[in-house]
């Protein structure tokens, strides 16, 4: 196989890392020149135009003024809104329904069970295609069988909500029930399972890190648990949909727009084209926005009962039907010389998942690039318990991975009296520590030493428990965070440029998704830029699936996706433009690689002068507008080098000696995230990725009744999110060090920042106490 | 029986069921004022009654025959925003955009309570007079929930509009 | 949530003959109720909206304060006379909930809201006493790290989420009912039940009463009182546990002290036994964790819950050394 057909390969795939194995042996060989992204994006070059800039967000009017409609605010004529039964046993059969009293009850239209429910396809599962984003492939009201506790066993439809709501309430389903796993210690007891994620196993090993670190000199080994979280967006997961024909219409809320779309037309059996799906705004998505039972089921019941349908979850359906993320039990053992360097770093443990599922929590990802280790051992294994699919919940991995091993980390440092931030430079590799590719950007020393500045490191008490201020414990903690930059394959962009009089206006069309991200507005900062126009004559479309290609808000990656594909929309717009602009052009002549986008037109980059507006060669060519579709090139510049974000993260806690609470009084975050495109909406991005982590340190728990395999505490009232007053002002700042191998020099900055939060409000908890609490949350019963 | 939204009279729902809530999304076919929880555990849903804020989602819609409901979609004028409004976009109060609504509403609220000199549970001084610091205020704000992580940006809008009276 | 009719009554007398009826519940607030009723743990045909009853604060002649039932949170919190002479009541009001709660609950309400027990709450997929008498109880194995550790049953381990009512328990209060046997008045302590064997009997009320009026004696002279409430997070979170205080000092000899707990019993817990060893001592913080251990001497933890008797030891010390010293308010 040529590079150029593994390129091809690889923009077929939806996800790098399947391709990454056949990749990697070839492409580290290639000169830089052959990968896309080698030669650095022209725009970084760029310092004076908009990007870097403060832009007030594109869309903040419409959220602002209740005008933003989200997926439950759109109607259909004859409307008729969904309710859900839901399953109260983990595993088992539907024995019986009684829906004889739901059927009679005022204004209900349809009772839906497995007996009526149309047959439908299998939900295609995340990596069996390219575009599969399912949670599990299990049947969906097809057979009556039981795979967890909360599972949708009934779909009533009525005129009204509160009809819908109360028919439910009416029905009556019995079980038999069949043994079931639902404790972590029967699921260990039955035997665990290498993890795969991606395609790979969730395996890297260097040398014998077992064999080192039982040589080392100074050793820390420890147990850290981190508990099952759900997303928890504030906008319950809903769709409002329609059959119109045979059209299937989706105003649904997702952050994989254009999938959704097509695997909904495989279960329904449909050409991807009689999907339409569209999500314009999303109320939070945080990874749980995807595609769960809940859309099949309206759209079967949609179809069944020949109306429009609303399903908008409650909060509890929200627990019992969108996964969340899964359990963890980690170990975290380094071995190190006096000087802290690290002889072996094991990175060990379990999650789980159930029979159905594809996502065991990798929590190894971000110990795989942090440190440099003469011998490392990286290994996640997975229990099977019958629950809820688990799934992506943001920065999957990291965010727990890192609560052990920064927090191992500063036990280290603590037992070898070496200053934590001094003992992780000390660490810093040279090089990617498992594949050994270079670092493409990587400032990490800088953004720890400029932070630690800034926060007053140096003031930190150097004994734990040391410091108080009337009935409080303070102190100080760090912690390292750390993301891959990802690219996934699929993404295209079509720009048109429309003549309007003597101006002209850029239409940028991108099937991605906004959840509040910024994206629209950074997309249009660089649409902008690269076109030379303002960013007034910019308009941005998305989250709809009628638009070219396949982008998908996750894994931070959908900034590059992007950028990459108004990169070759961009190249190929300027190559359409000089075709029309011909010989009587002052551009005449030059290729595509000649010109540069400036003021409303294309110049000569070796000669300015020579410049012609968009306007005059639309006009003369006597076009009223002009339009292309291009898909970014093949993501391989990751497998040439080693791409990461990276934070330095400094908490200052508070601990009360009377009755253990928590309170976060200071934190900054400083960032290498490459070049931040948009300072306004990146600085909201970090301060969200912290916050949520904020409450995974010392909040957040889905408890799962070990009994039956139920959530016990479904609810917004019993599941705590920080509030307001549990928030500090945090502080933030970042490098701004482009990194050359990606589009704009950007990378994704959704998930980096909550990763290494937990570990820094636990190594402050301890700086403040003396307490080492290595069980998530630290609430405050663990502190007294 | 009829009820008054964003000055508008408009009639009450016949099933006694319809919480307010519902009552302006499905009824009015007002959807700014959002749907978090349902059951009073995250403060998307809150409106202002005669001035006051309260939570739409754990109130039916007959309890208000007569009564004045203000809504995100009353708050603007023929001059534009808010000033609030516009200060919540300047400091990017939000990101989703689904809780705002709800914040802004609450933040409007919470200005006149603290003018009326309604203490909170960090007020020392039970018997002074309320000055709105950074504290008072997120713990005012405590019952609208943001996901995003807003927090910073929200009582910075407040801080701005309500406080330091700097229209946006 | 069931049908229901709605009525909106406009006095006592006609809330108390449309609330007669089999089936009808008094409608305060809804913060509670109209959860319950959507949740189907509640289901009233009959609701009778007792919100446009008085809602007045009035001075008694034995320099007390008479409230009335339809009287909101936020009112009763900001009133000048509560905040001067009961910050306990204040304080601990403003520690519940949050602000657009207490803009919406009344007192009456307050007094009657339910358990936050996740298994009271899960209608279809949990058994619970309290919702389905007989069902069983899934808490008492369970999740209970907010259940209770005095006075429950093997029928019911669940608490009583209120603060105000904390307070109340504190104050000494009495609560006046109207009902088809007349009215009456029944002492705060005596309002709220332990669970026993009828866990599903929040409140010694009976059906059709109505409580109209909440009434507070006047304090000692000298008397400092203080609530502190401690949770998983820093505001808008139901009390792991809390301490209402009543202090009343001669030098520096306790004359009279007044205890409750929150979220440690299935009511306001009135801490009588810690009450007794306190008077005529001195304030120090072993004196009250003694007091505190007498209190909990019978304490029966849960799996979750066993922190709950030292929090609450180490609470009340805190805030009766700040009381003793005047610091706090």
């Amino acid at each position: 196989m040529s590079v150029f057909d593994a390129a091809k390969q690889a923009a077929q795939g939806l996800v790098q890392g399947v391709v990454q194995g056949a990749m990697e042996k070839l492409v580290p060989l290639a000169p830089d020149s052959w990968i896309p992204g080698g030669v650095p994006d022209p725009l970084i070059a760029r310092k004076h135009g908009l990007i870097g800039k403060p832009v007030s967000r594109l869309d903040g009017v419409h959220k602002v003024s209740g005008t933003a409609a989200f997926a439950a605010e759109y109607r259909f004529d004859g409307m008729v809104y969904a309710a859900l039964v839901y399953s109260t046993i983990p595993k088992g059969r539907i024995a019986a329904i009684d829906s004889a009293q739901a059927e009679a009850a005022p204004g209900v239209v349809l009772v839906m069970t497995h007996h009526n429910a149309p047959r439908l396809n299998p939900m295609p599962m995340f990596g069996s295609s390219p575009s599969a984003v399912g949670a599990t492939d299990l049947p969906i009201m097809q057979d009556g069988v039981i795979h967890w506790n909360g599972q949708p066993v009934v779909c009533v439809l009525a005129e009204t909500q509160e009809q819908a709501d109360h028919a439910a309430s009416l029905v009556h389903v019995t079980f038999d029930e069949t043994p079931a796993v639902t404790s972590l210690a029967e699921a260990q007891a039955n035997g665990v399972e290498q993890g795969q994620f991606m395609g790979a196993p969730l395996l890297d090993e260097v040398g014998d890190a077992e064999a080192a670190f039982a040589a080392a000199p100074h050793r820390v080994d420890q147990t850290y648990r981190t508990p099952r979280h759900n997303h928890n967006p504030i906008e319950p997961h809903a769709a409002t949909l329609a059959w119109i024909g045979d059209r299937l219409v989706i105003h649904d809320a997702s952050q994989m727009v254009t999938q959704q779309a097509q695997n909904m037309a495989q279960i329904f059996g449909l050409d991807p084209e009689q999907v339409h799906l569209t999500s314009p705004y999303v109320g939070g998505g945080f990874g749980s926005k995807g595609l769960w039972n809940h859309q099949v089921i309206g759209a079967a019941a949609a179809k069944l009962a020949g109306r429009p349908v609303r399903i908008a979850l409650s909060r509890e359906g929200v627990y019992r039907v969108v996964g969340g993320r899964a359990i963890t039990q980690q170990r975290v053992a380094i071995g190190a010389k006096a000087d802290g360097t690290f002889d072996a770093l094991i990175h060990t443990g379990l999650s789980t998942m159930p029979p159905h599922g594809t996502m065991p929590e990798p929590f190894i990802l971000g110990s795989q690039a942090m440190y440099g280790a003469d011998t490392m051992l990286l290994k996640v294994e997975v229990g099977r318990m019958d629950t809820l699919a688990n799934t992506f919940m943001r920065a999957p991995g990291e965010a727990v991975g890192t609560f052990a091993l920064e927090s191992a980390i500063d036990e280290l440092a603590d037992s070898l009296g070496i200053d934590p931030v001094e003992l992780r430079i000390r660490n810093e590799p040279e090089k990617d520590p498992i594949k050994g590719t270079p670092f493409s950007s990587r400032h990490i020393v800088e953004a720890w030493r400029t932070g630690a500045d800034r926060f007053g490191w140096a003031d930190r008490p150097e004994t734990p428990g040391s410091r108080r201020d009337g009935e409080w414990h303070v102190g100080m903690g760090c912690a390292m965070g750390t993301y891959p930059y990802y690219r996934m394959p699929g993404a295209e962009a079509r720009i048109t440029l429309t003549r309007e009089g003597d101006t002209v206006r850029a239409k940028v069309e991108i099937a991605a998704a906004e959840m509040g991200m910024g994206t629209a507005t950074t997309t249009a900062i660089v649409a902008a830029e690269r076109l030379g126009l303002p960013l007034e004559q910019v308009d941005i479309a998305y989250g709809d699936s009628a638009i070219p290609g396949a982008i998908m808000a996750g894994g931070s990656q959908q900034t590059a996706a992007i950028g990459a594909a108004v990169i070759a929309a961009h190249n190929a717009l300027v190559e359409e433009l000089l075709k029309l602009a011909g010989n009587d052009s002052p551009l005449s002549g030059a290729s595509a690689d000649e010109v540069g986008s400036e003021a409303g037109g294309l110049a000569r980059l070796d000669n300015p002068d020579a410049k012609e507006t968009y306007v005059s060669i639309l006009a003369r060519a006597q076009r009223g507008d002009l339009s292309v579709t291009k898909a970014g090139s093949a993501p391989l510049e990751t497998m040439h080098w080693s791409m990461h974000s990276y934070s330095a993260l400094f908490c200052e806690v508070r601990v009360n000696a009377v009755t253990g609470e928590v309170r976060v009084s200071r934190f900054l975050g400083s960032f290498d995230c490459g070049r931040i495109l948009n300072p306004k909406t990146a600085l909201s991005q970090f301060r969200g990725g912290i916050i949520m982590g904020l409450g995974m340190a010392l909040m957040e728990e889905t408890q799962l009744d070990e009994r039956n395999g139920r959530i016990a505490n479904a609810s917004m009232a019993e599941y705590h999110l920080p509030v307001h007053l549990d928030v500090p002002e945090i502080d933030v700042i970042w490098t701004d060090i482009p990194d050359p191998h990606a589009p704009m020099g950007a990378h994704g900055i959704g998930e980096i920042g909550i990763t290494g939060v937990a570990a820094a409000v636990a190594n402050a908890i301890y700086n403040a106490t003396g307490k080492r609490i290595r069980d998530l949350p630290i609430t405050l019963d663990k502190l007294l | 029986m009829s009820l008054f939204v964003n000055g508008a009279q408009v009639p009450a729902p016949t099933d006694p069921r319809v919480s307010l809530l519902d009552h302006l999304r499905e009824g009015l076919h007002l959807t700014g004022t959002k749907k978090g929880c349902n059951q009073g555990a995250c403060g998307a849903c809150t409106v202002l009654v005669d001035g006051e804020r309260i939570l739409s989602c754990l109130a039916l819609a007959v309890q208000f025959d007569g009564r004045q409901i203000t809504t995100i979609e009353g708050l603007a004028s023929e001059e534009g925003l808010h000033p609030l409004q516009a200060a919540f976009i300047e400091h990017d109060g939000f990101q989703c955009g689904y809780c705002t609504p709800g914040q802004i509403c609450s933040a409007i609220g919470m200005a006149a309570e603290a003018q009326r000199g309604v203490p909170s549970h960090v007020t020392d001084d039970l018997g002074g007079t309320i000055t709105l610091t950074r504290e008072e205020i997120q713990e005012r704000m405590s019952g609208n929930l943001c996901r995003c992580g807003a927090h910073n940006g929200i009582v910075e809008a407040i801080q701005a509009v309500l406080v330091e009276g700097v229209p946006a | 949530m069931n049908p229901f009719q709605y009525a909106r009554a406009d006095d006592a007398a006609d809330a108390l003959r449309r609330g007669a009826i089999s089936g009808a519940a008094y409608l305060g607030g809804g913060t509670n109720l109209v959860d319950l009723m959507r949740e189907t743990i509640a289901r009233p045909d009959q609701l009778i909206d007792v919100t446009g009853l008085p809602a007045t604060i009035a001075e008694t002649d034995d320099g007390g304060l008479l409230i009335d039932a339809a009287v909101r949170n936020t009112a009763l919190a900001e009133h000048p006379a509560v905040r001067m002479r009961y910050p306990v009541l204040s304080r601990a009001i403003l520690a519940g909930a949050s602000a657009q709660i207490r803009n919406m609950a009344t007192v009456g309400g307050n007094l009657l809201q339910r358990t936050r027990c996740t298994y009271f709450y899960d209608a279809e997929g949990a058994r619970c006493n309290k919702r389905t008498p007989g069902s069983g109880c899934d808490a008492r194995e369970g999740f209970n790290r907010i259940h209770a550790v005095l006075g429950a049953s093997d029928a019911c381990v669940a608490t009583h989420p209120s603060d105000m009512c904390v307070a109340l328990a504190a104050l000494d209060a009495t609560v006046h009912v109207d009902g088809a046997e007349g009215q009456r008045t029944i002492p705060f302590a005596d309002l709220h039940r332990l669970p026993g064997d009828q866990p599903d009997r929040d409140t010694v009320l009976r059906d059709g009463e109505l409580i109209t009026a909440i009434a507070l004696p006047a304090l000692p002279t000298g008397a400092r009182s203080a609530y502190r409430k401690v949770r998983d997070r820093a505001s808008y979170a139901f009390a792991l546990v809390s301490v209402a205080a009543v202090l009343q000092l001669e030098g520096d000899r306790v004359v009279d002290v007044r205890i409750a707990f929150g979220g440690v019993a299935h009511k306001p817990w009135r801490a009588t036994k810690a009450e007794a060893a306190l008077r005529g001592q001195t304030i120090t913080q072993q004196v009250v964790l003694d007091a505190a251990a007498a209190e909990f001497a019978e304490a029966r933890p849960l799996r979750d819950n066993a922190f709950k008797p030292a929090l609450v030891a180490r609470t009340l010390a805190a805030v009766l050394t700040d009381l003793a010293r005047g610091e706090a308010a």
